[in-house]
């Protein structure tokens, strides 16, 4: 009788599900209203932006790199659509020229990572700065959208109802959209495969014809694609752009990624992770405002944990599939 | 009819020639092992036909027709393809991947077929005679499977000639009696193997031809069954058998020794070396010799604390060790100068006088310090005495030539005042000059009281300085000669079995 | 010999752009250099401007351009030039009567200014640059900060009602307290962090990341989310006071380097730290302790994050706990990597990493003067970042002489 081996791989990713729904239970069973649908619609719109650019940086961190630009492209995206709609530009040709520009702006920086064998690490973090600063060249301060009649429709009459009041907004529908995109690409393309080759061994990779210099450049190309639109998503989700939000935002996005079961030093983990890991920040989130009596900051203390202890959980399954490998 | 054929292959690497006009070529449907100690240039002449690097002169001809390869893509475009040794896959991809990247097979839509993909990666292997799961990651079988995973892939673009660079290292018998099996059916399909080892059993009991080099140059193609074993030693050595018998046997030996340093009984690491006894005395030279790859420096990596062992126990002047880290061994006033100074021995970006004085510093801790001028003089001293080519002390260390480097290592070591040094590989890539220096210093070492450990391919080094020889081959101790009975002959007869 | 020529060579890059940035803040900038000496006129009390309780998101907050330069904590780039949410206005303060000083006189000006303000970057560029040069990176070194000043502000308020072990002291003695606290925390959190990395074998980037993740709202649980506010003169002193002429902050960035320097010149620490930074292998084999080195760098870099948080949260009289620090860590990074010290590890330079910090901080107070946003100061920071990398990167400079040769072979043609 062959015996069923649960496949390590997906140990980490199943962790995650897990702590997601132990997570969910906790609040079910201290909250009265915790089980409710508004409460799970909620965690999607609220943490949607935060999704879209959590999986533009999951495929980063897969090539082995990293994205530090995500926060800023997304405060630099939000506050360039509300400005060029305040001056009386059509909302989308705005949301348009943001997403070119993001894209853009994220091959440059693959473009500067590959070709001259940059740090990743300090590419992005010029990046942040650079995009930060633009953001504060289009306005110093927030503007509101109000009154746009391509935003008016977007978010009252691009919504699916389910009746009882249960609405999935446009901005979940995109979130989806793009998360479905992401897990077909990574997982039935070439280039997606090529990816997770290159963040598992780049020199085997190269040996093996796959094209690295390419597919890295892409990669980061599509992480500011997301980043930008995940601006778009905010300026959407907020009514309003203001080019001193998400700040940090790219740590949190890093640690949705993490807690997703990816490796940081790639190769390894699901963009399917990812949903998780957003929704598990989310849902902590989400507990602490129910419980008045938590204060806010234990997010970042619990978050923080559960960054640790993923990531000696991946240590362990490491070492452990190294020991089963030579001791055969 | 050839499949592969070179012409005159030459390579230059900045004033010195690697490879000096080597012909060499393999027939399609045989296994052809080459062979060569360190410096031979077998890496060299490998890398040249699989496109890593071009050839300074001379031409490389693949299917009668000649190539200029630029990558080993363009080499595995071609038909060629290599297992290299740490078997460079992607471990956390499952096999049918790792067999199929870069090709997936494609659904209408254009996305991959995922159940086609396991299909054409199991006719791969099956290809090889080997059924397995190819879902799982490629990480959790062991390096044999791996292997042949390998080389399933390789068979999957078409590969026409295949080279195995080493591949029986991490094997033990079962996965090499596989291996083998895999290789001869392959071999009966019409393919060309170039097969690089150094056991010297396995290259009789599976090649049909076998090709020596020698320090950049070719000694000869032969037929395996033609050729004995001991004219084979003799030919990668560089004698022919006839001078060995010539030669006289020795040098008077010495043989009037102090107390035992060290000693180890039963020492071993499974998959490395199998248990050995070793013992040495003040003022003994003991030899390690053996072809490369048959455990010498395993030994002294364990020796050393670098690597742990699984068996046997050690001393240290009497007392009971267990060298666990270099540090402890360091301590313990043990000294190693390993094979590979770029990855194990040189600090390439500190200045000679630091590398010198580095060891040194490390056994007496932090806060003990040399000032300067000691640094410096100690520098100066070594400097002269090892005869080391440099302006000053303070050049940094990768600027020099790698014969020089070795010297600073030596002097690093030899300023550690050691009771046990252990050498591996001291005189590889040094001139003619150094290496008297090398062994004259060793010498007086000896007559010093220290205790040396001298590991070298080059046997007629070992027979002419050691006062006792440990032979070793296929990671197994097989004989031992001291004093009179130290020959060139005697121990080549050893090593070939 | 070549010894003294090596020696200086990695500041020449560096001091060279400083040197053209003060040329151009000479020409275009007014009174940049007025320096005058200042009497401490007894009489003037120290104005603290005022400030919410509650601490505000990370990102928004109660400074103002007005009252920037009382409260300058100039290298937050995202943190500025929003009003407060209840649209309060922050007292603006006079320039005279920075807090205390000894013997009564001072030196008042901008480069003096940027000297204070650029005291935090430089104390965490000193631990920074020994964890660089083992081939590591601590990300969490703002957090620390955060965290320090928190359990400073924390205690001191305690010691300040009479709640605290040691308020007996009397407040002009009791602020060592809250001092020791900070460091010893700071310092376990540098022992964490090396723990992590030397001990557990994880990446320094991923290790240093839980920290930084969770350190705020460990600073934020400390104080209960408020934004703690103190006057003890003691604590002022730290950032604000003045001794022979030059801000005390000044002296405990000399001090700082002075330690660093004995630690790593005088003993085989330094030597050791760029052995294992560029050949770890290799250094093992020596006989060196590689795990121990490394774990130590990790501590001496949180003892300097407890430094400059003490630093950061004396300059504004407070502890904010989102705020604090914030970025802080990206501008030590780059105060090492223009100081000459590679990300990759190996040689590593002190007095490279100070120059760093110092071109930063004139970056920054060059663009304030020129009333540029404090946010938009970021763009040619990124662009100094970018640069200095390129330059670094041998692959860059091996296609830039390319360029060249071609160019002069076309030239020699001829």
């Amino acid at each position: 009788m062959k015996k069923f081996k649960f496949p390590m791989r997906y140990v980490p990713i199943s962790a995650t599900i897990l702590v997601f729904f132990i997570v969910y239970l906790i609040g079910i069973i201290s909250f009265e209203n915790f089980g409710s649908p508004k409460v799970f619609i909620d965690l999607f719109v609220d943490n949607a932006y935060l999704g879209i650019a959590a999986i533009g940086t999951a495929l980063v961190i897969l090539t082995g790199g990293i994205d530090l630009s995500v926060g800023s492209i997304i405060a630099f995206t939000s506050i360039l659509i509300a400005k060029m709609i305040a001056t009386g530009s059509n909302a989308l040709v705005a949301i348009a020229l943001a997403l070119v520009i993001g894209i853009l702006f994220g091959m440059l920086q693959g473009w500067l990572i590959h070709c001259f064998s940059l740090p990743p690490f300090l590419v992005t973090l010029a990046g942040m700065f650079f995009i930060r600063g633009c953001g504060f060249i289009v306005s110093e301060e927030s503007i509101g959208i109000k009154n746009d009649p391509v935003f008016n429709f977007i978010q009252n009459d691009l919504t699916i109802r389910l009746g009882k009041g249960m609405n999935i907004r446009f901005i979940v529908i995109v979130y989806i959209i793009v998360l479905i995109a992401a897990i077909f690409f990574s997982q039935r393309t070439r280039s997606g495969r090529s990816i997770y080759a290159i963040g598992d061994n780049e020199l085997a990779a190269t040996l093996m014809g796959i094209p690295v210099g390419r597919t890295k450049i892409m990669t980061y190309t599509i992480a500011g694609f997301c980043s930008a639109l995940a601006g778009v998503v905010y300026a959407v989700y907020l009514k309003a752009g203001n080019p001193l939000n998400c700040v940090g935002l790219e740590m949190d996005a890093i640690a949705a990624v993490v807690i997703g079961g990816t490796l940081l030093t790639g190769g390894v983990g699901y963009v399917f992770g990812s949903l998780f890991g957003v929704l598990v920040l989310g849902l902590i989130q989400t507990l602490i405002v129910f419980d008045g009596r938590i204060n806010s900051w234990w997010t970042r203390i619990i978050v923080g944990l559960l960054v640790l202890a993923f990531i000696f959980m991946q240590n362990l399954i490491t070492k452990i599939s190294k020991a089963k490998s030579k001791s055969q | 009819m050839d499949l592969l054929q070179t012409k005159g292959i030459e390579k230059q690497f900045l004033g010195v020639k690697a490879l000096k006009g080597v012909d060499f070529a393999v027939k399609a449907g045989e296994i052809h092992a080459l062979m060569g100690e360190n410096g031979a240039g077998k890496s060299t002449l490998i890398k040249i036909i699989t496109g890593v690097y071009p050839a300074s002169a001379g031409s490389v001809y693949f299917n009668g027709k000649e190539c200029k390869f630029r990558s080993p893509l363009d080499a595995e475009h071609a038909g060629i393809s290599t297992v290299y040794q740490e078997v460079n896959l992607l471990p956390d991809l499952s096999v049918a991947e790792n067999i199929c990247i870069g090709r997936e097979p494609r659904t209408k839509l254009g996305f991959i077929d995922k159940k086609e993909r396991k299909v054409q990666a199991r006719k791969a292997l099956a290809r090889l005679d080997i059924d397995i799961n190819v879902g799982e990651n490629l990480s959790s079988y062991s390096i044999a499977i791996q292997q042949l995973v390998a080389i399933a892939r390789a068979l999957d673009v078409d590969c026409k000639l295949l080279i195995l660079d080493e591949p029986t290292s991490s094997l033990d018998e079962n996965e090499v009696k596989e291996l083998f099996k895999v290789m001869k059916k392959l071999r009966e399909e019409g393919m060309a193997i170039i097969f690089i080892t150094h056991f010297l059993d396995q290259v009789y009991e599976v090649s049909d031809r076998i090709t020596i080099l020698r320090d950049g140059q070719l000694v000869g193609s032969y037929e395996a069954k033609d050729l004995p074993r001991i004219e084979m030693v003799a030919k990668m050595i560089g004698k022919t058998p006839d001078e060995i018998n010539q030669m006289q046997a020795g040098i008077v030996k010495n043989t009037k020794f102090g107390d035992t340093v060290y000693e180890a009984k039963n020492i071993g690491r499974v998959g490395t070396i199998s248990p050995v006894d070793i013992s040495i005395r003040e003022g003994e030279q003991l030899g390690l010799a053996g072809l490369l790859g048959s455990g010498r420096s395993e030994i002294a990596q364990i020796i050393f604390g670098v690597d742990p062992h699984d068996s046997g126990t050690m001393t240290m002047c009497g007392k009971s060790v267990n060298f666990n880290s270099p540090q402890k061994a360091v301590k313990a006033k043990v000294a190693l100068i390993a094979e590979d100074r770029k990855v194990t021995g040189i600090i390439p970006d500190l200045t000679i006088r630091e590398n010198i004085m580095l060891a040194l510093q490390a056994s007496k801790g932090i806060w003990k310090t040399m000032t300067l001028k000691q640094q410096e003089e100690m520098a100066e001293k070594y400097i002269k005495l090892l005869r080391i080519k440099t302006p000053s002390g303070e050049q940094l260390i990768k600027h020099l030539s790698g014969g020089n480097q070795q010297k600073v290592l030596i002097a690093r070591w030899l300023a550690t005042n050691p009771k046990l040094l252990i050498l591996d590989e001291p005189t590889r890539g040094i001139d003619v000059g150094a290496k008297a220096e090398i062994e004259a210093l060793t010498q007086q070492l000896c007559g010093e009281g220290m205790a040396v450990i001298f590991i070298s391919s080059e046997l007629e080094e070992v027979v002419r300085d050691c006062d006792r020889v440990i032979v070793l081959r296929d990671r197994k101790k097989v004989g031992e000669v001291a004093g009179a009975d130290i020959s060139l002959k005697n121990v080549m007869k050893l090593i070939a079995g | 010999m070549n010894k003294s020529s090596n020696k200086f060579r990695h500041l020449v890059w560096p001091l060279v752009s400083l040197a053209l940035l003060l040329l151009f803040n000479a020409i275009f900038t007014d009174n940049f250099f007025k320096i005058e000496v200042k009497k401490q006129d007894s009489a003037q009390a120290v104005q603290t401007p005022s400030v919410p309780t509650e601490s505000p998101q990370p990102g928004t907050s109660w400074i103002t351009p007005e009252n920037y330069e009382t409260v300058s904590d100039s290298t937050e780039t995202a943190a500025q030039t929003v009003k407060d949410s209840a649209g309060q206005q922050a007292v603006p303060e006079k320039k005279d009567g920075k807090g205390v000083s000894i013997f009564g006189y001072y030196l008042y000006g901008t480069p003096i200014d940027i000297l204070n303000q650029g005291s935090k970057v430089m104390v965490l560029a000193i631990g920074m640059t020994l964890v660089i040069a083992t081939g590591g990176i601590d990300i969490s070194v703002g957090a620390v900060m955060a965290i320090a000043g928190a359990i400073a502000a924390l205690l001191i308020s305690m010691l300040d009602a009479g709640n605290c072990i040691g308020a007996g002291m009397g407040p002009s003695v009791y602020w060592i307290i809250p001092v020791i606290a900070a460091l010893v925390l700071a310092t376990l959190a540098g022992f964490w962090n090396g723990m992590l990395v030397a001990g557990f074998g994880i990446q320094p980037m991923v290790a240093t990341l839980v920290l930084m993740v969770a350190g705020r709202g460990v600073a934020q649980l400390i104080t209960d989310g408020q934004i703690i506010t103190f006057d003890n003169p003691g604590l002022v002193f730290l950032c604000n006071g003045h001794a022979l002429f030059l801000p005390f902050s000044v002296w405990i960035v000399i001090a700082m380097y002075v330690i660093a320097c004995l630690l790593t010149r005088k003993t085989a620490f330094g030597l050791f730290i760029e052995s294992v930074g560029n050949n770890e292998r290799a250094s093992r084999y020596a006989g060196i302790e590689a795990r121990r080195i490394k774990w130590l760098t990790y501590v001496i870099c949180g003892f300097c994050a407890g430094v400059a948080g003490l630093l950061a949260a004396s300059n504004i009289k407070c502890a904010d706990s989102n705020n604090a620090g914030l970025y802080l860590e990206l501008d030590a990074i780059l105060a090492t990597v223009i100081g000459g010290t590679s990300m990759a590890g190996g040689r590593f330079f002190l007095s490279g990493s100070l120059v760093g910090a110092i071109l930063i901080q004139t970056l920054t107070t060059t663009m304030y003067m020129k009333n540029v946003s404090p946010a938009i100061v970021a763009v040619p920071k990124a662009m100094v970042v970018i640069i200095v990398c390129l330059l670094q990167s041998p692959v860059f400079r091996a296609k830039v002489l390319s360029i060249f040769a071609s160019k002069a072979a076309k030239g020699g043609v001829q």
